[in-house]
Parts: C-alpha cells; sequence; structure tokens
C-alpha cells in the first residue's frame, strides 16, 4: 500500500510540473463552458430542468472527451520509462510490476476525477445561473461523474497496455490515437452501417446489443441516457438501444477497468528493461 | 554462507552466446570487480543477477533466494549503467519516492543526498543536473535500507578524482559492515587498490578469477627495472646490464618473476654509476590484455 501510495505521490508531481494536471483541467473547463454557453438558450418547452439538460449534452461531451484524456495521460506510462531508462532500476526494487501500474493509475485518475469535477462544476453552476429547478437533475449529475471515471479507468488501463506492448513513446501515442478514432468515432459509424445494411435481421437483434455494451464508452453512454429524463433530449443512438437494460451496460464499464489493468499487467511483465 | 552464489550461467541473444558457463561467488564483506571490454557481458550478468532478465541456463542466489524474487530485492541495491531519473522530479522528491519504495523513512533523504554531497542541490530539478550530479543520485539511493549486496555498473563514470575517493572509502566501510559488493569499471588503476578480487569476462566467457597477486604469479607477465642512471653513463649501464637505453639517463629492463632479485643484485653491483631504481610490476592493463588474449587464440584457433 505505501508503495502503491509512493509511486501514485511521484507520478503525480510528475503530472503536475509537466502540466498535465493543468492542461486536462483547461481541457474540461473550455469544453464545458463552450457547451454551457451553447446550451443557454431557453428549454421550457421541454419540460425539464436546465441542469438535467446540461447532463445530457455533457454526456456526449465526455464520450470524446474522458476517454481523449485519459488515453493522453496513460500512453507515455511504461513506453516513456523504457525510453528514459528509469526502468531497470526501479524494477530492483521491491516492488511488483502490478504495484507500479497501481500507483500510476491512482495519481492518472485523481487528476481525471479534478478536471472533470472542475468541468462538470462550471456546467453545473451555469445550469444553476439559469434555472432555479436545476436541483432536480443533481442525482444525473453525481452519476455522471462516477461514470465519467470509471470511463476514464478504462481508458486510462487500455492506455497502459498499448503503452507497454509499443515500448515507444511515439508507437504508443499513435496506437492511442488511432484505438481512440476506432472505438469512439469509427465503432458507432461502424454499427450503424451495419444496422441500415441489416434491415432489423439478426445483427439488428441479436448481435449489435451486444457490440454496443462491449464498448466502454457505448456502454457509458447507454447508461446515462437510459437512466436520466432528458433521454430524449439528446440521444442518438438509444432509440436502438431502448433494449439493453442498464443493469448490463453498468456492468460493462464496472468490469472494463478491471479487463484493462489485467490486460496492462500481462503486457508489462513482457516488457523486458 | 555467501552473499552472491553463480555456476555455469549462460545466456544467448539469439545466436550471440552472452554468457558462457560464468560461475563465481562474492562473499559478505567482499568487494569484486568485474572486468571486461564493451559488450564482453559484465551489464547483462548483472541484470541477470537482479532478475531483470532471464538467464538460460546454471544456477543463481543471491543471498538465498533465486535473482529478483521479493527476498532478493529486499536486500540487493543496483547501480544502472548510466542510471536516468524523471527530469521533473528533485533530487530530494527522487530519493524520498525510493524510500518509500524500500519501506524506509522518507526523512532521511536529506542525510543521504549530504552523504553524496548533493545537499545544496536536492531541492533541484534532476533535468538541470550533470552526469556527475546524477550518478551521485544514483549512488545514494544505492546506499538506502542497509543492503547486503551492491551490484554497481560502473558506478564511477562521470564523478570526478575526488568523489571517486569518496565513493571508494563509502564503499569500504559498507564492505566493513558486511556488505558484499560487485562492481564493474573501465578504470582499472582505481580498481587495483580498492578491490579484494577480480573477474575478468572476455566475450561472455570468465578468464580468470582471483586476487590481483594471484592473478601476477599465474600471467608470469615480466617485471619492468627501470634504471636511472649517472649522467654519461646510461650507455655504459646499458651494455653491462644487457638492457635497452630509454634516454641519456634511463635503462630499461625486463625480466620475471624469479630473476627480479638477481637483476637487482646486478643494478646494485654497479654502484656509483646508478642513480635509482624502479620496480614496476605488469599493471592491471597488462594483465587484463592478458587475459583477455587468451579467449581471442581459444575462438580462433
Amino acid at each position: 500500500m505505501t508503495r502503491i501510495s509512493a509511486s501514485a505521490g511521484a507520478e503525480f508531481r510528475i503530472a503536475l510540473r509537466n502540466r498535465w494536471v493543468t492542461i486536462a483541467v483547461a481541457m474540461m473547463a473550455l469544453f464545458s463552458m463552450v457547451l454551457s454557453a451553447a446550451g443557454s438558450a431557453p428549454t421550457g418547452a421541454l419540460g425539464v430542468d436546465k441542469l438535467s439538460v446540461t447532463v445530457a449534452s455533457l454526456t456526449s461531451l465526455a464520450v470524446y472527451l474522458v476517454p481523449l484524456v485519459a488515453l493522453l495521460m496513460s500512453f507515455d506510462a511504461i513506453a516513456g520509462e523504457v525510453e528514459r531508462g528509469t526502468l531497470p532500476l526501479v524494477l530492483t526494487y521491491p516492488v511488483s510490476r502490478a504495484e507500479l501500474l497501481l500507483g500510476k493509475f491512482v495519481a492518472h485518475l485523481a487528476i481525471l476525477a479534478l478536471a472533470v469535477a472542475v468541468g462538470y462544476g462550471i456546467a453545473a453552476g451555469a445550469a444553476f445561473y439559469f434555472d432555479p429547478r436545476a436541483s432536480a437533475g443533481l442525482p444525473a449529475l453525481f452519476r455522471l461523474f462516477w461514470t465519467s471515471l470509471l470511463l476514464g479507468a478504462a481508458f486510462l488501463a487500455i492506455g497502459y497496455a498499448l503503452s507497454a506492448i509499443a515500448r515507444r513513446p511515439g508507437a504508443a501515442a499513435g496506437l492511442a490515437i488511432g484505438l481512440w478514432l476506432v472505438m469512439i468515432v469509427l465503432y458507432d459509424l461502424g454499427l450503424l452501417a451495419g444496422v441500415v445494411a441489416d434491415g432489423g435481421g439478426y445483427f439488428t437483434t441479436h448481435v449489435f446489443p451486444w457490440l454496443l455494451i462491449g464498448n466502454p464508452a457505448d456502454a457509458f453512454r447507454l447508461y446515462n441516457l437510459a437512466a436520466s429524463e432528458a433521454t430524449a433530449a439528446a440521444a442518438g443512438i438509444s432509440g436502438a438501444a431502448n433494449t439493453i437494460p442498464p443493469g448490463q451496460a453498468l456492468a460493462s464499464i464496472l468490469l472494463w477497468p478491471l479487463v484493462g489493468l489485467g490486460l496492462a499487467t500481462l503486457a508489462f511483465r513482457k516488457v523486458t528493461p | 554462507m555467501t552473499s552472491l552464489t553463480l555456476s555455469q550461467v549462460t545466456k544467448t541473444f539469439g545466436a550471440n552466446r552472452a554468457l558462457d558457463g560464468v560461475g563465481f561467488t562474492v562473499a559478505p564483506g567482499e568487494r569484486v570487480a568485474l572486468l571486461g571490454h564493451n559488450g564482453a557481458g559484465k551489464s547483462t550478468l548483472m541484470k541477470i543477477i537482479l532478475g531483470l532478465i532471464p538467464f538460460d541456463s546454471g544456477a543463481i542466489t543471491v543471498l538465498g533466494a533465486a535473482p529478483g524474487s521479493h527476498a532478493a530485492r529486499r536486500k540487493v541495491a543496483y547501480l544502472p549503467e548510466n542510471v536516468a531519473f524523471h527530469p521533473s522530479l528533485t533530487g530530494l522528491e527522487q530519493l524520498r519516492y525510493y524510500l518509500r519504495l524500500r519501506g524506509e523513512r522518507p526523512a532521511t533523504a536529506m542525510d543521504l543526498l549530504a552523504r553524496v554531497g548533493l545537499a545544496d542541490a536536492a531541492k533541484r530539478r534532476i533535468g538541470t543536473y550533470s552526469k556527475g550530479m546524477r550518478q551521485r543520485v544514483g549512488l545514494a539511493q544505492a546506499l538506502i535500507g542497509n543492503p547486503r549486496l551492491l551490484v554497481l555498473d560502473e558506478p564511477t563514470s562521470g564523478l570526478d578524482p575526488v568523489s571517486r575517493r569518496e565513493f571508494y572509502a563509502m564503499l569500504d566501510g559498507l564492505a566493513a559492515e558486511g556488505a558484499a559488493i560487485l562492481l564493474s569499471s573501465h578504470a582499472l588503476t582505481e580498481v587495483e587498490a580498492r578491490t579484494d578480487r577480480i573477474v575478468i569476462l572476455s566475450k561472455g566467457v570468465m578468464v580468470a578469477n582471483d586476487t590481483l597477486a594471484a592473478l601476477r604469479r599465474q600471467a608470469a607477465l615480466p617485471i619492468h627495472l627501470h634504471v636511472t642512471t649517472r649522467p654519461d653513463q646510461a650507455d655504459a649501464v646499458a651494455r653491462s646490464l644487457d638492457g635497452a637505453r630509454m634516454n641519456g639517463v634511463t635503462v630499461d629492463l625486463t625480466c620475471g618473476h624469479d630473476q627480479k632479485l638477481a637483476r637487482l643484485g646486478q643494478i646494485t653491483a654497479l654502484g656509483a654509476m646508478i642513480e635509482d631504481v624502479e620496480v614496476i610490476p605488469p599493471s592491471l592493463e597488462d594483465l587484463y590484455s592478458h587475459f583477455s588474449r587468451q579467449t581471442d587464440t581459444r575462438t580462433q584457433p
């Protein structure tokens, strides 16, 4: 435990010095502000409170941004140590590779939590400013916060696995961006194309729902939108996904960080310093 | 009980035999120098002892445990060649981190840095350090937690002569407390006086493993006698001793170990013609090339 916290402390300090903390917080804050400004138009017709609407738009934002920030922080974790030559020494210390990885994970997750809290805080503040009924949306906001952390945790862990597999920061960065593009952007387009081509056949009814919750980003979106009152306000894919119980989506976002960390540990063990 | 035992350790990288049947021991309190050309297998051997890379065959025990096991890592300190740290951390932060990893009190970090002469730079980022200063951080971390075996890869590279002397004094202290030390070096002259035993690796083969005195006997390399003569006597002295005249006043003689006293007798017999005599035993450099050459002839029949 001291070893994990020691590693987390050093890692957090490095991220602070390297401006990663500032960059992550600034990115989330900026996007939240843009979102709040864009959504400040009156929405009285919808009959829901302002914060619930904000949460729905924040969900769409988080799906893109949280995995990106997580991958940006994690791609260098192991490849960077290999490149700098700091790995051989630390591996002769009485600390396991899993503990080193968990230390980095704790630090990066804390930074992510800070960034997400600041970003969502700004958006919530704006919602409260425009609509005194906004407190109705607080449970949804809270849910969005902790599921965002789980989503971030999943992509941090996947980033570590990529970093260990690539062993060079440049290659790891390429892999991370590629993964983000495939899992966040192209995945849904591909599924959509599949559904359209299938025309309501076996793929749409049996394969598609599993493919959807198999991707942590989609599971995150499904869970938050299904549990939110404001589904109708922002959902693009939720219509097709109504058949998926939120519990399964939640299980997916809970499971992904664990699977990711397991993969990352396995990949890290194969790295010879 | 020995601190480190290796027997018949073999490691190949593809077709390249990096280590071939290497076996030696290091006892508690013993300082052993590991010598060899670049690529002789020194760093590979050290990484194997630390459990960083696996070996193909043979046996290794580190403080009674397997290399790289938790029990071994708790009591082994390592200083890698060209040690590197994260440039964003200060020396103090880096050392506090290492102390916590070893379960030691982080508050002792400043003392350790002071021991290696880095107290003034402790709160500066390592990115601003010179190579010698980074090397000192490396030394400081190797002193953490009373290690029983120190594996030091080129520990004095980048250090100035005064720091080197301080470093070896520190090693003497650790050895006196019973720590076993295995160090590699290119600076043969400094190893000569400061280690108890010498292991020479050449192309992955161990060609020597003994004290310096025993290696000298084994190699039976000629001893040099530098005879300084009175002015204008050099030619006469060279003729009568059958040696080579170097310049106006010096005559250089070589002889085997067993002829040394007889030769000295001949020189003293010349009496007033002689100003001074200097006996130069084969240096570690000579021994080193002698033993390294053995493998060259062996591998190229």
